[in-house]
């Protein structure tokens, strides 16, 4: 018999929250970025022990969907990261000020 | 205890997903330099992989290696090596005071939350089963064909606004990421 789903949704929780911690604390974009791809990986873990346990398939179709989204998220993104460090030489977020209220 | 009510083979999975997956994730934040960075995502990568297919997701965990492993990170590889910032480590200072521990309090309330309200309210949904609605898992059927008969039927038109957003997503990159030539420079 297969460990229980909770194993499985509670080490999502704790990915989620390390993502969470690093995007937070973290000020390079690039690692911004890996960190938002720790909180969607650990969406779709929880996405697909739910789909184990409640027997449908849809779940899994979600997560599908989810890696679609967060390839074209990169994409773009990582093109914003590169046309910003071509004005300012960073990647670091607090430098990106000037909109600023 | 345990081990009598549960296979030791699907323990040794989960134990080793659950490394992988979380030594992984530390690595990303703990890391100076973004190669290491963008490495340790790799394993956490992994490790999802490892997860999905004890849980019998076997193709997402092939494409969670395809998609993820083998394009998105090779990207962020890309992207650091293109701009250089693989030597220069940023330096750690907190321009906002008590920010980390901020964000650190933040995140334990989140996250005991989550397990708190999954605890107590039946796994979020209450629902033993929504097979009425949406498809269900059928035995004996292989998962890429569920899931490609999901995909191709009830989801049928999410999966060709994907098509729609990817194009927009590429012209997007292409346009952003373009340099717009001086004058001069055509000229030449």
């Amino acid at each position: 018999m297969n460990v229980p789903a909770a194993w499985y949704l509670v080490l999502a929780a704790l990915l989620f929250g390390v993502g969470a911690f690093g995007l937070l604390t973290r000020r390079s974009a690039l690692i911004m970025f890996m960190c938002v791809e720790l909180m969607l990986n650990a969406v779709n873990l929880t996405f697909v022990t739910f789909s184990r346990t409640l027997g449908d398939i849809g779940g899994q179709a979600i997560v599908f969907f989810v890696m679609v989204v967060a390839a074209a998220e990169v994409t773009v993104g990582l093109g914003i990261v590169v046309s910003v460090f071509r004005r300012r030489s960073s990647t670091s977020v607090d430098e990106l000020s000037e909109m600023k209220g | 205890m345990i081990a009598v009510a549960y296979a030791w083979p699907s323990i040794v999975v989960f134990a080793t997903a659950a490394l992988l997956i979380l030594v992984g994730a530390v690595g990303v934040l703990a890391a100076h330099n973004p190669v290491h960075s963008a490495l340790s995502l790799i394993m956490t990568l992994f490790g999802v992989a490892v997860a999905f297919v004890a849980q019998s997701a076997d193709f997402l965990a092939a494409v969670e290696i395809i998609v993820y492993a083998g394009a998105i990170v090779v990207l962020f590889l890309f992207v650091i090596m293109f701009l250089g910032v693989d030597r220069r480590d940023p330096v750690r200072v907190e321009p906002l005071v008590g920010q980390r521990a901020f964000a650190g309090v933040g995140v334990v309330i989140t996250v005991a939350g989550l397990i708190t309200l999954m605890a107590r309210s039946h796994w979020v949904t209450g629902a033993v089963s929504v097979s009425s609605k949406g498809a269900a898992i059928a035995t004996g059927q292989g998962n890429v064909k569920q899931l490609g008969t999901a995909v191709f039927t009830t989801y049928l038109f999410a999966f060709e606004a994907t098509a729609a957003l990817l194009i927009i997503a590429v012209v997007g990159a292409v346009l952003l990421a373009r340099r717009e030539r001086t004058q001069s420079e055509v000229e030449e």
